[in-house]
């Protein structure tokens, strides 16, 4: 397969996440979406690896995974941490986050 | 062969991200993302990246969503918006914003000129993507990332407890001052074992009887407690 449909399938991908990033307002599922645009730039990442016959693009995207485990445990911690304290699970309620 | 993979794992990849974006359990929305993640893994295969294809599934499908379920679980998928729900106006906006992006990143992707983008990539050493290679690079070439990569690991997984754990303020009165000592004492209502059995903890408790409730704290009596308040 030429490398183009690998990049139109990445560009799909990530025009969903955004997509959904946008539209959805339960925080779980904006985590969620933000996973399909990480895993959308992986995709690229990983195409253009290909494209030049070098490694260091598969590097990358291990390092993107990392982030996005990261990423991962600390969304879901102040998911966690917002329902502990009775909060609605909402972003649009969220709007003041002092305290 | 590797056209015929490539359209199935494709239009898999893309069905699943649709799902997680249009269904409205998050719990589905979190199975949909996992066979969204194996549909990618088979196309990180057909472009020979075996090493990031097994990385994919044992860590993202495997520890990842692992997590997602539990939160998942724990907090209950309220399928059901609480709010009003927000304008159509501003839904389609969105879905029009989506499809300008879209647009945007195949212009700038096919319109950039790459002559190799209509090739099937460079020719390539036969240990390309395997496991030794990634590890010689990431051992040589690219250790600095590596290190920082498992620092920001132990930074997130700290972080990631401390907002979770129960807060429990460590009670200090109007006119006392805090003290070197108050460093050692543990504040009531930490979450532990001892707590959920009805035993006292902290150390600044004095009588030996179950801990009261406090406010803005759930009550410490385990699962079945938890699960019949209604969080809203």
């Amino acid at each position: 397969m030429n490398i183009g449909w690998y990049l139109v399938v990445s560009a799909l991908v990530f025009a969903i996440g955004a997509g959904g990033v946008l539209t959805r307002r339960n925080p779980l599922v904006i985590l969620l979406c933000l996973e399909l645009m990480l895993n959308a730039a992986n995709l690229a990442l990983v195409a253009f690896s290909r494209m030049h016959g070098n490694g260091d693009g598969q590097i990358f995207a291990i390092i993107v995974m990392v982030v996005a485990a990261c990423e991962v445990t600390v969304g879901l911690g102040m998911i966690v941490a917002l329902y502990r304290r009775r909060l609605p699970i909402d972003v649009d309620e969220l709007r003041a986050l002092h305290g | 062969m590797d056209e015929a993979l490539f359209f199935i794992a494709g239009i898999g990849a893309v069905a699943g991200a649709i799902a997680v974006v249009t269904l409205r359990n998050p719990f589905y929305s979190v199975l949909a993302l996992v066979s969204h993640l194996f549909s990618l893994a088979v196309l990180f295969l057909l472009l020979n990246a075996q090493f990031v294809a097994a990385a994919q599934i044992v860590v993202y499908a495997g520890a990842v969503m692992v997590l997602y379920v539990f939160v998942v679980a724990y907090i209950g998928g309220s399928d059901q918006p609480i709010g009003p729900q927000a304008g159509k106006g501003l839904t389609s906006l969105a879905i029009l914003a989506a499809a300008g992006l879209f647009i945007v990143l195949i212009l700038a992707t096919l319109g950039s000129g790459l002559a190799a983008i209509d090739s099937e990539g460079a020719s390539m050493s036969g240990t390309f993507g395997q496991p030794g290679q990634i590890g010689e690079l990431l051992l040589t070439k690219f250790l600095l990332p590596f290190e920082v990569a498992s620092f920001l690991l132990l930074v997130a997984a700290v972080g990631a407890v401390v907002l979770a754990r129960r807060r429990g303020a460590i009670g200090v009165a109007a006119g006392e001052a805090l003290s070197v000592a108050d460093l050692f004492r543990m504040p009531e209502g930490t979450g532990s074992m001892r707590e959920a059995l009805g035993r006292p903890t902290g150390t600044n408790t004095r009588e030996d009887g179950p801990v009261a409730p406090r406010p803005g704290l759930p009550t410490p009596t385990g699962v079945s407690a938890a699960s019949e308040e209604d969080p809203a």
